[in-house]
């Protein structure tokens, strides 16, 4: 049976033992995997060989870079920083994500000018640097203009996915970052009776003499991105029963020949989703259609179609139309640190999950580009979005599929040349294993959304082995008290906060105005740290 | 708002103090410098007393706005009413000491002010206070 959850790069198992074998040399033993708390005698007898290191960093990707990237600029050596990953380069995951959903190097992403994971600062931001690179007067003056009117005149400047990643792999060897890298996956990280955690880390096959090996740090940082995304149940129903891959698919996977099949030869397509990503995928049809002169017809369904501004009070109302739910960036903007932040902070509990439940939902930003083209396709009739819910699918004919689907008006039995699914549904942490064990022997719990919870300054709740930290960032600590987390100006703000927790710790230096401003000066200088 | 209150007054007073020690020479109707300068910095305390009332204007019209922000363009188009406000003051004379400047040479300072402070609040203010952006402006 296939895998229920969408493949991207990194996440891959390696299978413990099983408990009928003989443990091989150096690898876990049953005693490992049932205590909670490890002795470094228990450790040496199973033959694990043990490497010092104060600092792990476990995921590698933009997550561990930033907060290394943070760590280094508050005086830490490369030689205290350990980071385990399978990725090749900290944003091999993001960029695969974005590329398949239609947001290649030379398209924007959905980000805010000065959220740079290559600068700690945010200045300059994208915007100017992109001003100061530019050769014509023109496209210096455009993404200056862009950001001094935003969003009132104007959509806000977002950078293209090309510039952040060519821009954090300049910072990335400016920090040495390379110099921390360890490659393998990480099994699980448990505490360790005097202090602190023990990492195992399986290394890839012929790399180590062992087939585990533990890391001994002080403090450990978890990084490790999606817990998975999945399939929604109707298309994985579909894709198994009728070993069909290729015709229905969501968005995150490759799907190239969907928009190839459409350039061979005309047909009506079916998209699912009211978020970025469909937004995205309607546009690269739309471009498609315009570019190539196809007769493409798009037809679009939301579960949820939204046909104005919509919350619960005139002092929390969203804008939207047309089906979709409007918003700059994946939070209002003032969750960074304004006024939402403060607010979400005092909250616990339901509280906390409902105000979520209020600025979170699906939304996209309302783009001039993507209303122009949305609008033609209304008018001429070859883009026709409705509410409704896809009841069933069945394979039709020369490679089509019929799908019944639940609108307003009914039952509808519709032929489609594709249907392209752009919801995305965020496997819970347990799918993870790491963060499987974390909750089940690592002293781990969930927040209010059910995601790992976290304190203010990122700590897990319920790890602490003194006198080591265990601290989280990232999607798999959605739902904590700063709701960002998921973003990249939200990566770095968990970066600021534990950099400062553990500043006060003695682990690095604190990051006040001098050193702040000196160490600004050597990034602007691009000097090796 | 707190933070909003304390970036403006601390960006007044260093930013736009500095400025106006460097300007007043050469503004325009600027005849005998103490003179000039006890007028510029009145003017300038004026700015900074009459904003923290702004604030609560500008905090409550926030909220009328989904993302609960108050975009760049806002913080530079407040020039128009905030200035406006000065000027009228100044021209009914209910300043305490009671400030001497002619039209041009108000509009020269609090224009070039406003500007500069507005530059250094979106972007280079970062640098020294990393953690300010996350913290609503607040320094303290």
């Amino acid at each position: 049976m296939r895998d229920e959850t969408i493949p991207v790069p990194g996440i891959g198992r390696i299978p413990d033992p099983r408990p009928t074998d003989t443990p091989a040399h150096g690898d876990l033993t049953p005693e490992l995997i049932a205590t909670a708390w490890w002795t470094d005698d228990m450790v040496e007898r199973a033959g694990i060989p043990i490497v010092e290191v104060p600092f792990v960093s476990v995921g590698g990707g933009i997550g561990s870079f930033v907060t290394v990237d943070y760590l280094r600029i508050c005086g830490v050596p490369t030689s205290a920083i350990k980071v385990f990953t399978q990725l090749n380069s900290p944003w091999e995951s993001y960029e695969y994500l974005t590329r398949v959903s239609q947001i290649p190097r030379d398209e924007v992403l959905r980000s805010d000018s000065a959220s740079t994971p290559d600068n700690i600062w945010g200045f300059p931001s994208y915007a100017v640097r992109q001003a100061f690179g530019a050769k014509s007067l023109r496209k210096f003056v455009e993404p200056l203009f862009q950001v001094l009117v935003e969003p009132i005149f104007t959509d806000y400047f977002t950078p293209k996915a090309g510039q952040a990643f060519t821009t954090m792999e300049k910072e990335h060897d400016r920090i040495g970052y390379a110099e921390c890298v360890v490659r393998g996956q990480v099994r699980m990280v448990r505490r360790r009776v005097n202090g602190g955690y023990f990492t195992t880390l399986t290394p890839p096959e012929g790399a180590a003499p062992t087939a585990r090996i533990a890391f001994r740090s002080r403090f450990v940082h978890v990084a490790v991105g999606y817990p998975g995304l999945k399939f929604l149940p109707d298309l994985q129903r579909y894709r198994e029963e009728h070993r069909d891959f290729g015709t229905v698919v969501n968005a995150y996977e490759p799907h190239e020949q969907i928009y190839q099949r459409l350039r061979a030869q005309p047909g009506t397509v079916l998209v699912r989703g009211g978020g970025i990503v469909a937004s995205r995928v309607l546009q690269r049809l739309m471009d498609d259609r315009a570019n190539h002169g196809l007769q493409t017809r798009i037809e679009h369904v939301f579960r949820t179609f939204i046909r104005k501004a919509h919350g619960p009070h005139v002092w929390m109302r969203r804008k939207g139309s047309d089906g979709w739910a409007y918003q700059g960036f994946n939070y209002p903007k003032s969750v960074w640190g304004g006024q939402l932040k403060y607010r979400v902070r005092k909250l616990e509990g339901q509280d906390r999950a409902d105000l979520y439940k209020i600025f979170g939902g699906t939304n996209t930003p309302k783009r001039k580009l993507w209303q122009k083209q949305m609008a033609q396709g209304r008018r001429e009739g070859w883009y026709v979005p409705f509410q409704g819910e896809i009841d069933s699918m069945v394979p039709g004919p020369g490679g089509s599929v019929n799908v019944k689907l639940d609108t307003e008006r009914g039952i509808q039995e519709r032929q489609y040349i594709a249907v392209i699914d752009c919801t995305g549904l965020e496997a819970d942490i347990r799918e993870h294993r790491m963060l499987a064990d974390l909750l089940d022997h690592g002293g781990a719990g969930r927040n209010p959304l059910g995601r790992l919870d976290v304190e203010p300054n990122f700590e897990v709740r319920g790890t602490r082995s003194e006198p080591g930290r265990m601290y989280a960032s990232g999607s798999a600590t959605l739902g904590g008290y700063f709701p960002g987390v998921d973003t990249f100006l939200g990566l770095q703000i968990a970066a600021q906060e534990i950099a400062d927790d553990l500043a006060k710790q003695g682990f690095c230096k604190k990051l006040g105005v001098a050193r702040s401003t000196s160490q600004w000066l050597k990034w602007a200088r691009g000097k090796r740290i | 708002m707190n933070g909003r209150i304390q970036t403006r007054i601390f960006l007044l007073v260093v930013v736009g103090g500095v400025w106006t020690l460097l300007i007043t020479p050469i503004l325009p109707g600027v005849t005998d410098l103490a003179g000039g300068y006890r007028s510029t910095f009145i003017i300038l305390l004026t700015v900074i007393v009459l904003g923290i009332g702004w604030e609560f204007v500008y905090h409550f019209l926030q909220q009328f706005r989904w993302e609960k922000d108050w975009p760049t363009f806002f913080g530079l188009i407040t020039a128009v009413n905030e200035g406006a406000l000065v000027w009228l003051l100044l021209e009914l004379e209910v300043i305490p000491g009671s400030p001497k400047v002619t039209l041009a040479g108000f509009l020269v300072m609090f224009i070039t002010v406003w500007l500069v402070v507005w530059l250094v609040a979106n972007g280079p203010m970062r640098v020294p206070f990393i953690r300010w952006r996350f913290r609503g402006g607040r320094l303290v």
